[in-house]
Parts: C-alpha cells; sequence; structure tokens
C-alpha cells in the first residue's frame, strides 16, 4: 500500500464507497479503496430493486453494461393476513427500455462492477483489508486509518467512511451510538433456483423483466414487510423485522422467511424451487431524525454507515441513497482538498450537496415515514381490515341482497379492533408524512 | 406442468443446516465475536438467541451462553438486541474472511 500522504481514503467498496472514489479519482486526487472482503458486494446483502437514475450522469448509458439480472417492469404491493392477500399490481413498458427504472442485480456483480469504475478512473482498490481503527492527530483530526495488514497504517487529507451499517469507524468518531436496536431492521432472505422460462411464465413477464413485490403484513405480526423479487434464474425472498419486534416475538428469523414462502399467495411462485443461498444483513431505518453528524474534521459519512436508507413504506431505497451521497462525498472532499482545508468547515459543503439533492431532501420530506408505517395499526389490524373488506366485496351472498360497503366496512373494522377515529388520524398522518 | 408436478409439495423442507450449507465461509483463525458469558448468566431475556439469523448463541445449562463464530453473517443482530452493555465484543473478521455472498 501507498506509504505517503493520499488525498482520501475511502472505507468500503459498496455502491457508496465506489462512487465517493470514483468522483475523487475522476477530480485527479490520489484515492485508495479499501474493502474488507474479498471482493466489492462479498459482504453486501439488499432486498430488492436499485434504481439507476443517479448514474445517469457519472456513468452515460450505463445499462448496456450494468450486471442487470433483470429490469423491472412490475411493481406489486401485497397486504397479507394468513388466508388472504390483496395486490395493488402496476405494470408499464416504459421501465422495460431504456434509460429503464429499477432492476434487480447480484451485489457481488453489481458492487464490483461499480468499484471496477472507480479503478478504471485511477482508485486503487485494497480488498481483504479492514479498517480497524481511526488515526487522530493531537487535536483529533482524523488523519488516516489503521488496518489489518503489516504495514498497516494508511494516512490522507481525508477519510470517507463508507463502511456500511454496523460503522465502527463513525462509532469510534463518536457519531453514532455503539447501539441503537429501534432504528435498525434485519432483512432475511432466500435465493431461490427456478428457471428462466418458469419464471416469466409465473410472474407473466418477458424475457429479462422482472417483478418486484412489497409486502405488509407478512412478518407474523413483528413490525416490518415481505419482499420478493425476480432475478434471472433465481427469486430471491425474505422479510425486514425491526430488531425490537423480533427479540421481542422470540420467532427465529428463517423461520419468518419460511412461512412466508409458505403462504397460499406465496407458494405457487415458489414450487420446485430450491435454495441457492441464505442471508442476512442489517438496515438503517432510524431516517432523517436519526441521522448522524456526517463531517467532523477529516472525515466524512455515507451510505449505511450515514443511515441514508430511505424505509418509507412505499418507497424502500437504499442502493441509490448510497450512490448519491457517495458522489456527493467524493465531490466535497475532492474540493476540500483543493483547497487546502479538509477540517469539518472545509468538509461542510458535504451535507449542503446533500440536503440541496434528493439524498436529505427526500429523507427530510419523509422523515416522519418511519414511525408511521412500523405503526401497531399499519402492521397488524390494517391489513386484516383491508383483506376482510375486499373478501366481503367480491364474495357473493346470493340468495341474500348485497349488504352495501358501509356495512362491510363497519363489520370488517369491527371485527380487526380498528376505531373509525384511528383510522382517520392515521389516514392525516399518512398524508401529511407522503405530501 | 403435470398432475404430479402439481401436487407435490411446494418446496423440499430444508433443514437449518441445510440452509447454512448454502452460504460461503472463509474461516479465519481469530474469533471476531466473544461473549463474556459471565455476564450472560444476569442476563433474563437472552435475546440473541432467538435472533441471531445464524442460529449461532445457544444457552448453556448454567445460563451462560455458547458461542460459535465460524458461520456468522457479521450482520450485527446480536450486539443490538443485547441488553447488557458488554457482553457481546464485536469486531469484523480479519481481512478476506469471513462471509462470502455471491446472490447477495
Amino acid at each position: 500500500m501507498p506509504a505517503d500522504l493520499l488525498d482520501a481514503i475511502v472505507v468500503g467498496a459498496g455502491p457508496a464507497g465506489a462512487a465517493a472514489a470514483l468522483e475523487l479519482a475522476r477530480a485527479g486526487r490520489s484515492v485508495v479503496l479499501l474493502e474488507r472482503g474479498p471482493f466489492p458486494g462479498s459482504k453486501n446483502v439488499y432486498g430488492g430493486v436499485v434504481y439507476g437514475r443517479v448514474l445517469d450522469e457519472v456513468i452515460p448509458r450505463w445499462w448496456e453494461q450494468v450486471p442487470v439480472q433483470r429490469w423491472v417492469v412490475r411493481r406489486s404491493t401485497m397486504v397479507l393476513t394468513a388466508s388472504q392477500s390483496l395486490s395493488v399490481d402496476f405494470r408499464t413498458q416504459a421501465w422495460g427500455t431504456a434509460p429503464y427504472n429499477g432492476m434487480t442485480v447480484y451485489r457481488s456483480d453489481f458492487d464490483n462492477w461499480l468499484a471496477g469504475h472507480a479503478v478504471a478512473a485511477g482508485a486503487e482498490l485494497v480488498t481483504s483489508t479492514v479498517a480497524s481503527g481511526l488515526l487522530r492527530d493531537e487535536r483529533g483530526t482524523v488523519v488516516g486509518v489503521r488496518t489489518d495488514r503489516p504495514d498497516g497504517e494508511l494516512r490522507a487529507r481525508a477519510v470517507i467512511a463508507c463502511d456500511g451499517v454496523n460503522s465502527f469507524l463513525a462509532k469510534e468518531a463518536g457519531l453514532l451510538p455503539r447501539v441503537a436496536a429501534a432504528h435498525h431492521t434485519l432483512g432475511v432472505k432466500e435465493v431461490l433456483e427456478l428457471p428462466a422460462e418458469v419464471i416469466e411464465e409465473r410472474f407473466g413477464l418477458g424475457p429479462h423483466q422482472g417483478i418486484d413485490i412489497e409486502m405488509l403484513g407478512a412478518t407474523g405480526g413483528i413490525p416490518g414487510g415481505g419482499f420478493l423479487y425476480t432475478n434471472s434464474d433465481t427469486v430471491s425472498v425474505g422479510v425486514v423485522v425491526s430488531l425490537p419486534g423480533l427479540a421481542k416475538a422470540k420467532v427465529r428469523p428463517e423461520q419468518l422467511v419460511a412461512d412466508l414462502k409458505a403462504h397460499p399467495a406465496i407458494a405457487p411462485y415458489l414450487r420446485g424451487s430450491s435454495v441457492k443461498e441464505y442471508s442476512a444483513h442489517l438496515i438503517p431505518e432510524g431516517g432523517y431524525d436519526a441521522m448522524p453528524k456526517l463531517a467532523i474534521d477529516g472525515m466524512v459519512i455515507a451510505g449505511d454507515a450515514a443511515g441514508l436508507c430511505l424505509a418509507a413504506g412505499i418507497w424502500l431505497e437504499g442502493v441509490n441513497f448510497a450512490i448519491g451521497s457517495g458522489l456527493a462525498a467524493g465531490r466535497a472532499v475532492a474540493r476540500a482538498v483543493a483547497a487546502g482545508d479538509t477540517s469539518a468547515r472545509g468538509l461542510a459543503g458535504y451535507r449542503r450537496d446533500l440536503e440541496s439533492g434528493f439524498v436529505l431532501a427526500d429523507h427530510k420530506r419523509l422523515r416522519g415515514a418511519p414511525r408511521l408505517v412500523l405503526n401497531e395499526r399499519i402492521q397488524q389490524r390494517y391489513p386484516g381490515l383491508i383483506c376482510d373488506l375486499a373478501e366481503g366485496v367480491f364474495t357473493v351472498t346470493n340468495p341474500r341482497p348485497k349488504p352495501g360497503l358501509l356495512r362491510l366496512a363497519a363489520g370488517s373494522a369491527r371485527r380487526n379492533r380498528v376505531r373509525i377515529g384511528e383510522l382517520v388520524r392515521d389516514g392525516l398522518a399518512g398524508a401529511r408524512v407522503f405530501r | 406442468m403435470t398432475a404430479g408436478q402439481e401436487t407435490r409439495l411446494a418446496w423440499p423442507q430444508v433443514s437449518f443446516q441445510d440452509l447454512m450449507a448454502t452460504v460461503e465461509f472463509r474461516v479465519g483463525q481469530r474469533a471476531h465475536i466473544s461473549v463474556d458469558s459471565q455476564v450472560c448468566r444476569s442476563c433474563t431475556t437472552k435475546d440473541c438467541v432467538t435472533a441471531c439469523p445464524a442460529d449461532l448463541f445457544a444457552p448453556t445449562s448454567d445460563g451462560g451462553i455458547l458461542f460459535n463464530y465460524e458461520e456468522c453473517f457479521e450482520c450485527g443482530t446480536c450486539y443490538q438486541v443485547c441488553n447488557s452493555e458488554g457482553a457481546i465484543t464485536w469486531t469484523y473478521p480479519d481481512g478476506g474472511n469471513g462471509v462470502v455472498f455471491r446472490h447477495g
């Protein structure tokens, strides 16, 4: 590894780190990109869709070279009870042609690809290396990182910590609390093998087309959600659950996935499949109000390390926010290095750029969403309310005359212990959060 | 699809062991997580035991916790749900070691 003073060290070659290193390298700065896994993406798991619009100006016509599994043309939201399901299913041909909207990927391919662009631009990627701590000068300014290599210490004008949801560097710097279970969810996933033609037949897809299904009521009463999305010749299915909720329920995570796979609305999609990989990962879902300070003297943080996953119910996005924040961090550090000031003040442009772009604008706008979507009524009572109402509406009761919608709704509310006042209040809260 | 295929199980029942066997682990010499069983003995919830997605925490007969680091997802669930400050010491495995996700 380089012995002289670098312009920047980026820790973590996930989407945030790769994007940051790419921008620094393109700005002509010397940058080392550290990755603790044997290759970028080897430690990473996600839950559905990568939205590529954020790449348009960084890698022109990225869709011609990105290692995609399927282009998502169908987006379903499914509300489940133990024996019912109601879906809102949207599809559009527009998402199936360039410039596309969302894609499914394997992170081992995608993260590697993005890091490859950073390397091509001049960043030095060092894999199988853990940044085990910060180097700080007598004034506390971050001046580099300690690694687990024998020739271990790396010094730079700035460090960009993109070391993920558990970011030990941000914790060491005092930016993140050691523990914050309430702001984290656990994602558990199985990747199931099925022939491409079978996937296309079952989900009504053309070649290279994919579906992403997000589910409410799929987590055995634990706050969270389920997901299912298609890859070329696998289907990924899993759940995301709140950590305190999971701990309290005393249910094994793999059992939640097994239960979802056995649900009558899901099982037929998966018939005959075999497990290719089981995985799990934490997700920072605290949103804007749980977000740490993003810059200190000599260091900025980006991606999951900065808690930048957007968990806003109808919008569940992470990789694009990681890339967006990584790009901004790389640019801000490049400017600060050029100006000769990488103090917190010199790096303050990073936060300003995030505020004026989608990363913090979206988070700020949707700051109330994490609390709202994980509330007990939305998680446990409304799925039953919605499914019961649908069953009432579509069940033909002849020879008895139709009961009328109002009576059906009142009965469904009563059976699911939903008070109209609460429903109205949550409706208004939802309107405020998603305005 | 034939009628025979229609009636068979939706998927073969997979044991947890078989599930874990689908994951690649490059096991290092150093245990990257350690558990202070002394602290665990006073813990009444032992949330790590049920919450760990790799099922690496086992309660012992004397009220402690037995921990196996080798097939760890490095997710962080255990120390996040742990209610005893300092019972679980958590670091990353040495560079290149640990879990390798191929389809994450």
